[in-house]
């Protein structure tokens, strides 16, 4: 797998970005949670969201999702506001959150229903790739079982496929690869270039500095503000550091906020 | 209103998985509804008497078999003194002493008139306050009877013959107006308390938030979860009407169809209490405590127990305001009294107000962004 294979040309914040973040900030009551960042996102980029635990990666990722409103700044996914057209957002990502959360008491094929319905997928094509689906994820044997059931890794590979299933535009991962063995976390990173290499957008936290070297573009998040914002190869170079895990602790040392 | 199939198409695969919603769904009716009634008979029954004979006569003779023959007493003992009757009270052997003084049967004849002492345990309330007046009701039966038996001009006091009739129950079953009201506790309970978990339920596993960042309308997502409830609602109903008519030979005299129509909307009116209670919650057991606090105010205002018309002003308002009021007397208007469309219309109307103002607001209260 070569990292660089998706690589595009990091054009400047063009009408056709995927994402466009403007001095977004989000508060608790004195809390700031993230503060003033600003970023774009390209078509069909793998972007990075790094940050130690407490950082504020999911919080602001909540806020492109629509799924919580900002403080200040602005924001725009797909094109869309994320104050007044959540719901317009929402029908062009995909979502998978830190913790697993599609239902444990239905089977895969249940759950990829489900959720295909609810997107407006067409029967016909629930139908249809659904079964693929399931035979894609190796899932056969497992058809019947329920969710809940399922190892993990499993679930995860499961979880993303249900975010990809109504073919979105961009693809928001919240620490997809958490608690996954390194075997099932490759074959994750498959899966994300496969999506990538369709055109689909993949904004992806982690805290696995191995998997930033796999992204386009990658910022460093901490204590709510963006520390760094560039390619991997780019950062290692202008912290002159031989790989990603140095330079992440480079910046994050001087974090005061750890675990929330 | 696709997206609606596919929400009922899950939330019934979850219900029909969850054996103990499925078992309790049948059980709670039967098992409730075959019990509870019968336990909540407020007729008081055994009365345990001890009685104090200082007199030892014919009178007194026929005094205590007068009492003993009308069904509701037990006579415990017949002691020699007022102390030793008493203490049978105290250890809670009696529930009523009755004294008979000395030269009863003498004071009566000559005299004409004479004095019992009652005693009762006013512990239970209604027990010793029913207890009572029954006992009088047998003696001041006694006191015609001897009247009538001796050879003094009957002192005909223009006595005022009362016949009552009782409509609607001929029998007075004690069932008849319970049963009922259990059935509408049963649908109360039910309806409330499930409906207040699930949406809460998602919360805490999570599974809320990839709904939440689906396109979903709200309306959808809360329409999807009542609906469910709604129909296991009308099952516990049904299963319900059985029991009535076949423990208790409760046939319902008004309309099936009615009585259906009303509890739909009662229901959809309870729903949206429950799905509210859900929103507002974070976690189950705060649904649990916040469920629990209403619905047993509903329920102990709701006229099951005690008359609506006989509480004090403050709690006939608020019992005024609450939909399982007027739902519990349409019922048994219906399944006594055969009420029809019309008589029952303005109850449909309130209860249909409350169905919509609940579930808006359950609707308003749900949010997807935070």
């Amino acid at each position: 797998m070569d990292p660089q294979i998706n690589l595009k040309p990091s054009s400047p914040a063009a009408a056709g970005a995927a994402i466009e973040c403007k001095e977004l900030t989000k508060k608790f009551g004195d809390f700031v949670a993230v503060d003033r960042i600003s970023f774009h996102v390209n078509p069909g980029e793998i972007f990075g969201f790094l940050g130690a635990n407490g950082a504020g990666k999911t919080t602001a990722m909540r806020m492109l999702c629509g799924l919580s409103y900002p403080s200040s700044g602005h924001a725009t996914v797909a094109g869309f506001d994320v104050y007044r057209q959540q719901e317009k957002i929402k029908q062009h990502i995909g979502y998978m959150s830190q913790k697993f959360s599609l239902y444990d008491d239905l089977t895969p094929l249940e759950n990829i229903t489900f959720f295909g319905g609810i997107y407006g997928v067409a029967d016909k094509v629930i139908k249809e790739r659904g079964p693929a689906l399931i035979r894609s994820l190796g899932l056969e044997n497992e058809a019947s079982k329920l969710v809940g059931a399922l190892p993990l890794g499993w679930k995860q590979k499961l979880a993303f496929a249900v975010a990809m299933f109504h073919q979105p535009r961009i693809v928001f991962l919240d620490e997809p690869t958490g608690g996954v063995d390194p075997v099932t976390r490759r074959q994750f990173w498959d899966m994300i270039y496969e999506a990538a290499g369709t055109g689909v957008t993949i904004f992806v936290t982690t805290h696995y500095m191995d998997e930033a070297e796999y992204c386009n573009r990658i910022t460093i998040m901490v204590d709510g503000k963006i520390e760094a914002l560039d390619t991997p190869a780019h950062l290692k170079q202008r912290f002159a550091c031989d790989n990603m895990d140095e330079v992440f602790y480079r910046l994050a040392r001087t974090a005061r906020r750890s675990d929330s | 209103m696709r997206t609606l199939r596919f929400l009922l198409q899950k939330e019934f695969r979850q219900m029909f998985r969850d054996k103990t919603i499925l078992v309790m769904m049948f059980l709670l009716p039967v098992i409730q509804l075959g019990i509870l009634p019968l336990a909540m008979d407020l007729d008081v029954k055994n009365i345990n008497v001890a009685i104090v004979d200082q007199d030892h006569s014919a009178y007194t003779q026929k005094l205590i078999t007068k009492l003993g023959a009308s069904g509701y007493f037990k006579i415990v003992t017949v002691a020699p003194a007022y102390k030793q009757a008493l203490f049978s009270l105290e250890n809670g052997k009696a529930d009523i002493v009755l004294e008979i003084p000395p030269s009863f049967e003498r004071h009566l004849i000559k005299e004409g008139n004479q004095s019992l002492n009652v005693t009762a345990d006013a512990i239970n309330g209604t027990k010793s306050g029913i207890g009572t007046a029954y006992l009088l009701a047998v003696i001041r039966d006694f006191n015609q009877d001897i009247r009538l038996m001796s050879n003094r001009q009957p002192v005909a006091p223009a006595i005022i013959d009362i016949a009552s009739s009782a409509w609607f129950n001929p029998h007075q079953k004690f069932t008849w107006y319970i049963v009922p009201g259990v059935l509408v506790l049963l649908l109360t309970l039910v309806g409330g308390f499930l409906s207040s978990l699930n949406i809460v339920r998602e919360k805490e596993i999570g599974t809320i938030e990839q709904i939440n960042v689906t396109p979903i309308k709200k309306w959808q997502f809360i329409l999807g979860k009542l609906i469910p409830f709604w129909v296991v609602g009308m099952i516990v109903l049904t299963i319900g009407l059985l029991v009535a008519r076949l423990f208790y030979g409760i046939i319902p005299l008004g309309s099936i169809l009615l009585l259906y129509l009303l509890a739909a909307v009662y229901l959809m009116a309870l729903l949206g209490f429950g799905l509210l209670v859900s929103t507002i919650s974070n976690n189950q057991l705060q649904s649990m405590f916040i469920a629990f606090f209403f619905i047993m105010i509903f329920v102990l205002m709701s006229g099951l127990f005690t008359a609506v018309d006989s509480m004090p002003v403050w709690a006939r308002t608020i019992a005024t305001f609450l939909p399982i009021t007027h739902f519990m007397k349409a019922v048994r208007m219906i399944i006594l009294k055969g009420s029809t469309f019309s008589d029952v219309l303005p109850i449909l109307v309130f209860e249909l107000l409350f169905a919509i103002g609940l579930n808006a607001l359950a609707i308003r209260n749900y949010r997807k962004t935070q």
